[in-house]
């Protein structure tokens, strides 16, 4: 007896509703744009400079009384949020303040930390200060300017990969699916207004890696279908390879799921957004590498006469290790 | 078909033996991690039974490469420091003056008598009486002029001498100003690691990072703030002769001199010559000592240059005074009561003995040639970081259980083989950090952790790639045979195209998302090699003793 997620033979048509599919990205994009624009991301320190302090103390965080006790300091806009997370003892009680940057390209001083400590251990004896990050301003303009390159740089990497070893369709068929997972991605951060830092870049790339796994998969059995059932059209080829790696696409997002999900419940708030992302984008990779890179392959067709033509354009290097 | 060289299975079989035996110290990390740190102190200072007892906790000849922990694991401060490279020029063409100012001398008769204007920092500017001569003037200023050492400044020199009407105006050339920058740079990175080490720590980084930034990173250390205090005083010692003394900060020093404050005493602010008789690079020791008082004291001594300009000047100013001045900051201001010819003198001051004891360290490490601005501080605290250890060992081990459990539920004995294959991918993980020293950062526990869903894919690849095979009404090992090779360039090609990303997001990265892309890069290697490989290779021998004449995935 097998546990069998999806039946032994699938004989779905994923491009019955292709338009219905393709409406609902698209109304997703727009929407995550929206958000976007109207909203904004809530950048962390590491892209709008700024300081952050996780303090800890015994007694539960009384965030009006922490913000009258920094108040006096005039500091600017202070962000004070209380951290629950079930691995926490009884009497550890988490806040995180968010400062933020103040005038000069330096980050903030040490002598201003303790001073800032000493007036919340007037409201929270004991209170201490597990962790302090501060970043200028300077640096956080950079940063902004390397993720998105970083992001940049890894699409256009893997468009030129994949359109080396398959052809150019199959290469904007990725992409395609790739910016709709980005785009919903930080779509869903604005949206909730989850922290956005560094971390969540890495988080994003690794999106853009595991979607384009799923994809690739899908498109390998894509290529090899095409030269064995020369005869059928592209919509049936497409089907007929989505079903047979259905069973595959599944087993790995469930697996990797069951990894990530175990990672958010237990492996801390510290990286609980990161891990969130994955999530979010293991579940829209997987989407998309069917419904949106496979339909966008169908739009664009592939030339199929490989036997007229010896294989010259694009996929020259597709069999160095078939 | 289904043949595997015997050197292939041996090889194969070592590696994953090579790669246990490279992580199992991370299994005792306290213990190995103990018996290093004595082990090095035994090659630093000497044996000692102690020492000699904790170095043996480990045997010597396992290996003891672990994997270290990043500063959100273990604690510790972060600092990006910003090298005020701009700050060397002036303090170049503040020495510049006096050479400047004797070579023209003898040439009062062609261009009459000069005065230096204020201007930027980075500037002389020479106002002269006779512009007529301005021609000679500029001939001799460049006579002062050294060629650059540098690859790429190669044939220009040092300064660029011009003039604007009866202005004669020196500054540094575009080439000597990317070279100062350059050394600039690298002295204060050098700097900065000899103060570090002076105080002790475990595995500092300390890096360059672009032009003129320098990364510090200090676990165990308790804030940014101390870290700040053991590298961010420029320690920059100077011996200046004094012009007057007074009590207002503002007033006019005249053009060539400088207003500073004292050290301890309030409101008294010294004029000085900006120039320089001898500084801090000319000294060769500095050690805490006592004055004739028995108050502490620092006792340094010069170079021979610096020794022969201390000695020549003080031979010529007899009865004048001269400040001690330290990061801008007049420390005593004694009057040279007699010719000094060692080159070795003494610092007095209210000092207690721990700031004496500081002043002689900072003055041994050197001056930074320039301020240090620091751009982004992190401090984490040692209880976070093992919090976040503890969560993620939770985590990965019920990550791990649940995909295995996964694994032999929806495929078997086959599943067996995988899990296997897993656990030894970890284990290879870790074995790969240890050797190359890699760093273990939360966002790298995700990495690991992403890999353990992953790595079951290319296993899912094939095993699901057999079923077809067995489906189409191949025979067992034809469905394996064809189901590995089959799967072959799926999983290169989703692989490579995950390895792209890490070797950007490795590039492009710093500290915690370097960690994650570390861990993500070696998982996808060794995922593959395990996949094709090893579980290749067990299915092989399984199959060979039993030769199943059907077999079930």
């Amino acid at each position: 007896m097998r546990l069998r997620l999806v039946p032994q033979e699938t004989s779905f048509d994923f491009f019955k509703r292709a338009k219905l599919w393709l409406g609902i990205s698209a109304l997703m994009m727009v929407v995550a744009l929206a958000s976007f624009l109207l909203q904004g991301l809530n950048f962390g320190i590491d892209f709008r400079g700024g300081t952050t302090i996780r303090t800890e103390a015994s007694e539960t965080v009384d965030v009006g009384a922490y913000r009258d006790a920094l108040a006096v300091h005039e500091l600017g806009d202070v962000s004070i949020t209380e951290v629950f997370d079930p691995s926490f003892e009884d009497d550890q009680h988490v806040a995180m303040i968010r400062i933020q940057a103040q005038d000069d390209g330096e980050a903030i001083s040490g002598e201003m930390i303790e001073t800032l400590k000493a007036s919340l251990d007037a409201v929270a004896p004991g209170i201490k200060f597990v962790s302090v990050e501060s970043v200028g301003p300077k640096v956080s303009g950079e940063l902004i300017t390397t993720a998105v390159i970083a992001v940049a740089l890894a699409i256009g990497a893997v468009l030129i990969y994949i359109w080396l070893r398959f052809e150019w369709q199959f290469a904007l068929g990725a992409v395609a699916a790739l910016l709709h997972d980005v785009v919903l991605t930080i779509g869903v951060f604005s949206e909730l207004q989850i922290k956005f830092d560094l971390a969540i870049i890495a988080a994003l790339l690794t999106i853009v890696g595991y979607s384009l796994n799923d994809t690739v998969v899908v498109f390998d059995r894509v290529r090899e279908n095409l030269r064995r059932y020369k005869k059928k059209d592209l919509a049936e080829v497409l089907n007929i390879s989505i079903n047979e790696t259905l069973s595959r696409t599944m087993m790995t997002s469930v697996t990797t799921l069951l990894a990530l999900v175990s990672l958010y419940v237990l492996g801390g708030d510290v990286i609980r957004g990161f891990v969130f992302a994955m999530i979010w984008g293991v579940i829209v990779g997987t989407y998309s590498s069917v419904f949106v890179a496979s339909t966008i392959l169908l739009k664009l067709g592939v030339k199929r006469d490989w036997s007229k033509q010896a294989n010259t354009t694009g996929n020259q290097f597709s069999n160095i290790d078939a | 078909m289904l043949q595997i060289d015997l050197w292939k299975r041996v090889l194969i079989w070592l590696v994953c033996a090579a790669g246990l035996l490279l992580a199992l110290p991370n299994g005792f990390y306290t213990r190995v991690e103990q018996a290093n740190d004595a082990a090095a102190e035994i090659i630093a200072k000497g044996e000692t039974p102690e020492r000699l007892e904790t170095a043996g906790q480990w045997p010597s000849f396992l290996p003891s490469g672990l994997v270290n922990l990043g500063l959100d694991l273990r604690g510790g401060a972060h600092l990006l420091a910003e090298v005020q490279v701009e700050d060397v020029y002036e303090a170049r063409m503040d020495a510049l003056w006096p050479e400047v100012r004797d070579a023209l001398r003898p040439e009062r008769d062609t261009v009459g008598t000069f005065r230096r204007q204020p201007g930027p920092a980075d500037q002389i500017r020479l106002k002269i009486s006779k512009p007529d001569g301005m021609s000679r003037a500029l001939e001799v200023v460049r006579g002062l002029a050294n060629p650059v050492t540098s690859l790429t400044g190669a044939g220009a020199t040092d300064i660029e001498v011009s003039s604007q009407g009866d202005i004669l105006v020196v500054q540094l050339s575009e080439a000597e100003k990317l070279a100062s920058d350059d050394r600039t740079v690298r002295q204060s990175l050098e700097i900065v690691r000899r103060r570090i080490d002076e105080v002790g720590t475990r595995e500092p980084t300390i890096q360059r990072q672009g032009a003129d930034r320098i990364l510090i990173q200090v676990p165990g250390i308790g804030s940014a703030s101390e870290l700040k205090a053991i590298i961010g005083t420029t320690a920059q010692l100077t011996f200046n002769p004094v012009v007057g003394r007074g009590s207002d900060a503002d007033a006019a020093p005249g053009i060539g001199n400088k207003i500073v404050p004292s050290l301890d005493e309030e409101g008294v602010y010294y004029t000085i010559e900006a120039a320089a008789v001898v500084t801090g690079e000319d000294l060769v020791d500095a050690q805490p000592s006592y004055d004739q008082n028995g108050r502490p004291a620092v006792t340094f001594r010069f170079n021979t240059s610096g020794a022969r300009r201390f000695g020549d000047y003080t031979a010529e100013n007899i009865g004048s005074p001269f400040a001690i001045v330290l990061d801008d900051e007049v420390v005593s201001a004694p009057v040279i009561q007699s010719h000094i010819p060692g080159g070795s003198g003494i610092i007095t001051g209210n000092f207690t003995i721990e700031e004496s004891t500081n002043l002689a360290v900072l003055l041994r490490a050197g001056a930074l040639p320039a301020g240090l601005e620091f751009l982004e501080e992190r401090t984490i605290g040692p209880e976070l970081g093992q919090d976040s250890i503890d969560a993620g060992k939770v985590a990965t081990a019920v990550a791990f259980i649940a995909v295995l459990v996964y694994m032999i539920g929806s495929y078997g004995m086959f599943g067996m083989f995988a899990n296997v294959a897993l656990v030894l991918n970890i284990a290879l993980i870790f074995g790969m950090l240890s050797l190359i020293g890699g760093t273990l950062t939360l966002p790298g526990i995700a990495g690991i952790v992403l890999t353990v869903g992953m790595a079951v894919d290319a296993n899912v690849l094939i095993f699901e790639r057999i079923r077809e095979e067995l489906k189409a009404g191949r025979g067992p090992a034809k469905a394996i045979d064809e189901g590995y090779s089959k799967a072959l360039s799926a999983i290169l090609d989703a692989n490579i195209t995950t390895f792209i990303t890490a070797v950007i997001l490795f590039a492009m990265g710093s500290g915690p998302v370097r960690g994650f892309a570390i861990t993500l890069g070696l998982g996808i290697m060794t995922s593959v090699f395990t996949a094709i490989f090893v579980t290749r290779l067990m299915i092989v021998m399984w199959f060979e003793r039993r030769r199943p004449k059907t077999i079930e995935v």
